[in-house]
């Protein structure tokens, strides 16, 4: 008898694996290492051989076999006179298929035994290759899933602001979050002539790169057809139209559109089944109703057009559904009531955002996976700038109040208190002036003694700031001082007529440098500043500087401060 | 509102200004001429009075901050007294009182010697 390396050298082979419980039932022969020489035989998963060779205790012979199978056929054909299968845990994974001895006698039962043993030996060891390419095969696979998010990924930065609008006079804050599994969300800034700004947000559905590449469609559209037309809702009217036409089946986006014209605070907006947009005023939280189809279900939708004014002080949150659609570990969902609750005591765009980031996560638990993209933009008019400040006082002396002390009524109709209003020429020493005036229009408020003192300081140095170096120390040029409280927030506003030259964002002071000389011992005054406030908040336009130095009374009700009037 | 003063006085070594006023730009030629005068006897520290100033600005901090780099340069200490519990805040917010100990008082300043 041969040995057993020159029989499996000598005979062709194949490795196969039978069709029970298999993903691939048919790969051919060519896919499982054949030599080079050996034609490929296929064996259809119902082909009745495979249960034949899978009860079969050894090696079989082919002219013996008398069962209908295409299989058996083949083999003939291709000179296979014995077949040994390859069973592992009882599943058919391969045959040793071997054609007439050179001797042209027949397989002996040494022959036989020897195979058969061969056969147990490498069962096993072709059961391990094959669990092997199987998994390098899934791990291709998942590869190329994660590809595909990164290739959705890419997609949405790369089409995603770069930057946010800024706006003289205004805040804007936006947060985008994708799932994982890569939504469709969106959001953009659109330029539109006569300084106005386009808002978009906006959700496509599905997921993943097809999510991704409709959303850039339909940012394209929405963009091309802001620049030509004006009204919201025939820009969305336009965009929905053509992208009927090109839109997958069962496809569609949802999409807030607004025009804001940041000199009057009028925001004209239409919404493609989009969630409703937030106004949030002195006086309350108002949903931003308008009606209209989402973009992409059927042409010939016509979309509803909503106006309003957004006054100092206002802010508008637009926001995605994987906000409000987040669900608690019970199984509830975060809810547009939660999100206005939010935003009743919410004191500015930037803290919007943070403040509903951190009720989520507090909501949904600390392991929670991210159902879906989240995208926030968040407005807000400053109360900074007061349409119009003072004229231009006389020199040399303190104004008189350009307003007493009153209770007055926002444009929106929300209730501020103005506490006190006035101007002062730009004097050295005026700085002073402002203080103690402050501290005494602040004195029947119930401020503790230390609060005071931080309200002093922030206003004497913004003051000097204002006269320095916003007026170059003009005497002429006024400094104009407001104070507000407004939902427990003590508001002072301070307007110099520097709007050229851009406040510089506070550092802290390296005294060691200083100390050592290497350094100029000024440079306290905005670190000093910032030090003192709760929230400083910098605006301004082309002719004016305003600064306005926030104290959340409120939150130190704990230490004894509290509010009264 | 004073027009600034700065005295200066020698006690056990330790040569004390009294501040009168505000520390602000104007109190800066009172304040370097009282801060040589006390230099001009050599004292260990030179500790600044503050019971009688109601206002510091961040210009004031700046000339502080000149007599400390200094005093530092001559090895002398510095200390404060008197300050008010807003300015005790704004010193330790600018680390001011990194470098220089308060006291509350002149005595409870001096008592601490040699310490200061």
């Amino acid at each position: 008898m041969e040995a057993t390396s020159s029989l499996v050298q000598r005979f062709k082979q194949f490795a196969r694996r039978g069709s029970g419980g298999s993903d691939h039932p048919r790969r051919t022969a060519d896919e499982r290492l054949p030599l080079p020489d050996a034609p490929p035989i296929d064996i259809a998963p119902d082909d009745p051989i495979i249960a034949y060779f899978q009860r079969a205790s050894g090696a079989v012979d082919i002219d013996q076999i008398s069962i209908d199978s295409p299989a058996i056929e083949h083999l003939r054909a291709a000179g296979v006179k014995l077949v040994v299968p390859l069973v592992s845990q009882g599943e058919l994974i391969g045959m040793l298929n071997l054609g007439a001895r050179l001797s042209e006698q027949e397989y002996s039962a040494d022959d036989r035994r020897l195979l058969d043993s061969l056969a147990s030996h490498a069962a096993p060891a072709v059961r391990v290759a094959q669990l092997v390419r199987q998994q390098q095969a899934e791990a291709r696979e998942r590869e190329s899933i994660a590809q595909e998010l990164r290739i959705a990924h890419l997609i949405q930065q790369t089409l995603l602001p770069k930057q946010l609008p800024d706006l003289p006079g205004w805040h804007i804050s936006a947060y985008y979050q994708p799932a994982r599994a890569v939504g469709g969300d969106f959001y953009d800034f659109i330029e539109l002539p006569d300084g106005k700004i386009g808002l978009v947000v906006g959700d496509a559905s599905s997921k993943g790169v097809p999510a991704a590449l409709v959303m850039a469609t339909t940012r394209t559209m929405l963009r091309a057809s802001a620049q030509r037309l004006v009204e919201p809702g025939i820009v969305l009217e336009r965009t929905n139209e053509v992208l009927c036409a090109d839109i997958p089946r069962n496809m569609f986006v949802t999409c807030l559109y607004a025009v804001l014209d940041p000199t009057s605070g009028h925001i004209q907006y239409a919404n493609a089944g989009h969630n409703l947009p937030y106004l949030r005023t002195a006086s309350g939280v108002v949903e931003m109703r308008a009606t209209g189809w989402p973009l992409g279900l059927m042409p010939g939708m016509t979309y509803e057009e909503k106006q309003i004014i957004v006054s100092p002080g206002d802010n508008v949150l637009l926001y995605s559904d994987g906000l409000v659609e987040a669900h608690d570990p019970q199984g509830d969902m975060f809810g547009s009531n939660r999100l206005t609750a939010l935003m009743h005591d919410v004191a500015s765009a930037s803290t919007l955002i943070d403040r509903m980031l951190t009720h989520l996560t507090l909501f949904t638990g600390p392991d929670h996976e991210q159902e879906d993209d989240i995208t926030l933009v968040a407005l807000e008019r400053s109360a900074a700038v007061w349409q119009h400040a003072p004229d231009t006082l006389g020199a040399g002396g303190e104004d008189a109040d350009t307003m007493t002390p009153t209770s007055s009524r926002s444009p929106s109709g929300g209730d501020h208190r103005l506490l006190l209003e006035f101007s002062l020429p730009s004097v050295t020493g005026n700085e002073r002036i402002a203080m103690e005036r402050v501290a005494a229009a602040v004195g029947d408020l119930g401020i503790p003694s230390a609060t005071v003192e931080r309200i002093k300081t922030a206003v004497a140095e913004t003051t000097m700031n204002a006269i320095e170096h916003g007026n170059d120390n003009r005497e002429e040029l006024p400094v104009s001082i407001r104070v507000v409280l407004s939902a427990g927030d003590l508001v002072i506003c301070i307007v110099d007529q520097g709007g050229n030259e851009p406040i510089p964002e506070p550092t802290t002071p390296d005294l060691e440098a200083k100390l050592a000389g290497l350094q100029s011992p000024r440079g306290w005054g905005l670190f000093l500043i910032k030090s003192m406030v709760d929230e400083m908040r910098v605006a301004g336009d082309a002719t004016h500087h305003a600064v306005e130095l926030i104290f959340r009374l409120n939150e130190n009700e704990g230490s004894g401060a509290s509010v009264s009037g | 509102m004073h027009q600034f003063q700065a005295e200066v006085r020698h006690r056990d070594g330790v040569a004390v200004i009294d501040l009168l006023g505000d520390v602000n730009a104007e109190a800066e030629q009172a304040l370097d001429a009282a801060t040589r005068e006390a230099e001009a006897y050599n004292p260990n520290t030179i500790l600044l009075n503050f019971t009688n100033v109601g206002y510091i600005n961040s210009t004031g901090i700046a000339l502080i901050v000149g007599i400390l780099a200094r005093a530092r340069r001559e090895r002398r200490s510095v200390a404060a007294c008197g300050l008010s519990e807003h300015y005790q805040e704004i010193f330790t917010i600018t680390r001011l009182s990194d470098f220089m100990r308060m006291f509350p008082d002149e005595e409870s300043a001096l008592a601490e010697q040699p310490a200061v």
